[in-house]
C-alpha cells in the first residue's frame, strides 16, 4: 500500500486563530497529525531581543486548547514550531506552562517534548573560532565579540528534533526556533512519504489558509510516495493551481528553490493540477541532500529611544514641509551641540507621516498635504539622553516658524508630554549558517509526562 | 511609454528575513508580462536607482509560467533599525509603480 500521510496545519501561526467551521471540516478529514508554526522574525528584532512573544495570552491559550483538546480525542500527536513568537527557551516553556494547564483543565494526559534551541555566546564563539559560521548573502559583518552583544541566540531546528521527539512517544512537541517547514515535514517523513513532496508541500503550508482562498480556514496536505494534495477545509475556500505554485514566491528571496537544513529543493519541474473540488496535486518536486547546517539567529540591545509627535495644518508650513523640517533640524542641532550633547552618543530621524514618511521618495510635484504627523524618533545611549536630545527638540516643534518676522504659531501636540519613551530598541545581528555533523547537537529535549 | 502600474494586476513587496526584501510583479496577460520582461526601464539597473541598492545585489526572477517576476535584494537598512520605516517591508512595491517601462 502507498505510503500516506494527512497534516492539518490549522494556523499561519498559533494565536492567529481559524474559523470553526474549517477547524471540524478538518478534523472529520482525518488527519495523521496537527501541526503550526508560531513564529517569524517577521515582527522585527524586539521579540528575540527580549525572548518575549507577539500574541496575547488569552490568544494563544485559544487556539493551543483548541488543537490540543481535538487531537487527544483524535489520537494524534501535536507539533509546534517556533514557541513564543522568536522561539526563545522561554517561549518554550510558556507555551509548555499552557499546553499542561489544558491537559489537566480537561483532565487528560500527555507525554510533552520540549525542544529547546536557544544557543549560549560561548559555544557560539568557539564554533566561530573553528571556521564554522558562515554569513548568509546579505549578513552584517560578524566579529567573536557580537555573540556577545545579542541577548537571545537561537538556531533554527530542521525536522530532525520532531522526529527523534515523535519516535520517543510524544504525544504534544514544542519546539523554540524551528523552520517554518521542519515542524510539518517531520511526520509525513517519518512516515516514508517521498521527501521533495513533504518538504514542498509543508512550504506550500507554512503560513496556513495564506495559500488558500479563505486565510483563516488553514489548510489540509495529503502527503505520499509521488506527490502532494492540498485543499481548503473552510466551506469558504479553495485552492488553484497558480494559487499554489506562487505561495512559493512568498516572504522567500528565491522563487524556485527552497534551501531546509541539510536539503534544497527545486520547484522547476513541479507540476501543478487542479484536480476539481478546489483541490490541487503537486508533482515532480526534485531534493538534492547538502551539508547539514543550521540558521542562527540573534538579537540584543541596540540603544533606546525617545518619540515625539506632532500634528501640523499651518499653510506655509504644508506648502513645503521639507524646507520647515530642516530648517527646524539645523536650528535645533546646533542648540543640541552647544549643550554640549555629543553626537556620537545620540542620533535622530524625522518623518513627516502624510508626506513621504514611509519610504522617503519623492512626492508628485506640487502635492500640498492638509495635514501632516511629524514624528522625531531619538535613539540614544541612555534612555535619559534620548529624552533629552527630544526636550530640546519640544519647544520647536511646538513653534519654529516659516516666516521668524511675523508672530510665532503653535502647532498641535496630541498629548502631554509630547515625549514618549519606546524603552530599548533591539537589532538583529546574525544571518548566519552553522556547520553541524550531527542534526541534534544544538537541540536539547526534555519529556514531560503529564 | 507604459508605467508599471498600468501593466501589473497585482504586487507586493515583504521581508524575506530580516535581510532581505522580496516584491513580486503579478501579470494578468503573457503581453503585458512580457512587456515588462523585455522592458530596458526594468532592469537591476533602474531598480538600482528606485530601491538605492547595488545593481550587482539585486536579483530578478523571470517565470513565465506563472507570469510572475519577483525582484530580491539585500535590506538598505535593517530590519528594525533605527532608520528603518517599514518593519515588513510590505510597502516598499509603491516605489516602483510609476517606473517607466
Amino acid at each position: 500500500m502507498m505510503k500516506k500521510c494527512k497534516v492539518f496545519v490549522p494556523f499561519g501561526a498559533l494565536g492567529g486563530g481559524i474559523r470553526q467551521e474549517a477547524f471540524q471540516n478538518a478534523m472529520r478529514l482525518k488527519p495523521d497529525i496537527i501541526s503550526t508554526d508560531a513564529g517569524s522574525t517577521d515582527s522585527g528584532p524586539y521579540y528575540l531581543g527580549t525572548g518575549k512573544g507577539k500574541y496575547a495570552r488569552k490568544a494563544v491559550q485559544r487556539d493551543m486548547e483548541l488543537i490540543l483538546t481535538a487531537a487527544h480525542e483524535a489520537g494524534i500527536p501535536v507539533t509546534i514550531g517556533t514557541a513564543g513568537t522568536c522561539g526563545s527557551d522561554s517561549g518554550v516553556d510558556e507555551f509548555a506552562e499552557i499546553a499542561v494547564e489544558i491537559a489537566r483543565k480537561h483532565g487528560f494526559s500527555m507525554k510533552l517534548a520540549k525542544i529547546y534551541t536557544e544557543q549560549s555566546p560561548e559555544e557560539m564563539k568557539s564554533r566561530f573560532a573553528a571556521g564554522k559560521i558562515h554569513p548568509m548573502e546579505g549578513a552584517p559583518k560578524i566579529s567573536p565579540e557580537t555573540f556577545d552583544t545579542c541577548s537571545h541566540i537561537v538556531a533554527l531546528a530542521g525536522m530532525e528534533p520532531f522526529k527523534e521527539a515523535l519516535s520517543n512517544g510524544a504525544d504534544v512537541v514544542i519546539c523554540g526556533r524551528a523552520t517554518d517547514t521542519a515542524v510539518i515535514a517531520a511526520f509525513p517523513l517519518m512516515k516514508g512519504c517521498d521527501p521533495a513532496a513533504t518538504w514542498h508541500a509543508a512550504k506550500t503550508a507554512e503560513c496556513g489558509g495564506v495559500c488558500t482562498t479563505d486565510v483563516e480556514g488553514g489548510v489540509f496536505l495529503t502527503i505520499d510516495e509521488t506527490g502532494f494534495t492540498v485543499e481548503s477545509p473552510s466551506p469558504e475556500g479553495s485552492c488553484s493551481a497558480f494559487g499554489i505554485s506562487a505561495h512559493l514566491l512568498y516572504e522567500n528571496a528565491d522563487p524556485v528553490c527552497l534551501t531546509e537544513p541539510g536539503i534544497v529543493i527545486d520547484t522547476s519541474k513541479s507540476v501543478y493540477t487542479e484536480l476539481g473540488d478546489g483541490k490541487v496535486r503537486v508533482e515532480g518536486t526534485t531534493i538534492e541532500y547538502r551539508p547539514y547546517t543550521m540558521k542562527l539567529e540573534g538579537s540584543g540591545p541596540a540603544g533606546f529611544q525617545t518619540v515625539s509627535i506632532v500634528g501640523i495644518q499651518d499653510r506655509d508650513v504644508m506648502k513645503d514641509p521639507m524646507t520647515w523640517i530642516r530648517t527646524m533640524q539645523d536650528y535645533v542641532q546646533k542648540k543640541l551641540d552647544a549643550f554640549g550633547l555629543d553626537r556620537s552618543r545620540y542620533s535622530y530621524s524625522i518623518r513627516p507621516y502624510g508626506y513621504n514618511a514611509v519610504t522617503g521618495t519623492a512626492v508628485p510635484k506640487g502635492f500640498v498635504p492638509n495635514e501632516l504627523a511629524i514624528m522625531l524618533l531619538v535613539t540614544a545611549e541612555t534612555q535619559e539622553l534620548a529624552t533629552q536630545v527630544a526636550k530640546v527638540f519640544n519647544p520647536y516643534l511646538l513653534h519654529f516658524p516659516v516666516h521668524p518676522e511675523r508672530p510665532m504659531p503653535s502647532f498641535a501636540f496630541p498629548f502631554s508630554p509630547i515625549e514618549c519613551e519606546r524603552g530599548q530598541l533591539y537589532s538583529f545581528r546574525l544571518y548566519h549558517l552553522v556547520e553541524l555533523d550531527d542534526p541534534l547537537e544544538l537541540c536539547r529535549i526534555v519529556y514531560e509526562e503529564v | 511609454m507604459a508605467k508599471i502600474k498600468e501593466l501589473v494586476s497585482y504586487v507586493r513587496s515583504k521581508n524575506a528575513g530580516p535581510f532581505w526584501l522580496t516584491m513580486d510583479l503579478f501579470f494578468d496577460s503573457k503581453d503585458k508580462y512580457m512587456t515588462l520582461a523585455n522592458s530596458p526601464g526594468f532592469t537591476r539597473q533602474t531598480l538600482s536607482e528606485v530601491f538605492d541598492v547595488k545593481a550587482e545585489n539585486i536579483k530578478i526572477f523571470y517565470l513565465p509560467d506563472l507570469k510572475v517576476v519577483k525582484v530580491s535584494f539585500p535590506r538598505k537598512v535593517i530590519q528594525g533599525s533605527p532608520y528603518d520605516t517599514d518593519m515588513h517591508g510590505g510597502q516598499q512595491y509603491v516605489s516602483v509603480l510609476d517606473l517607466e517601462l
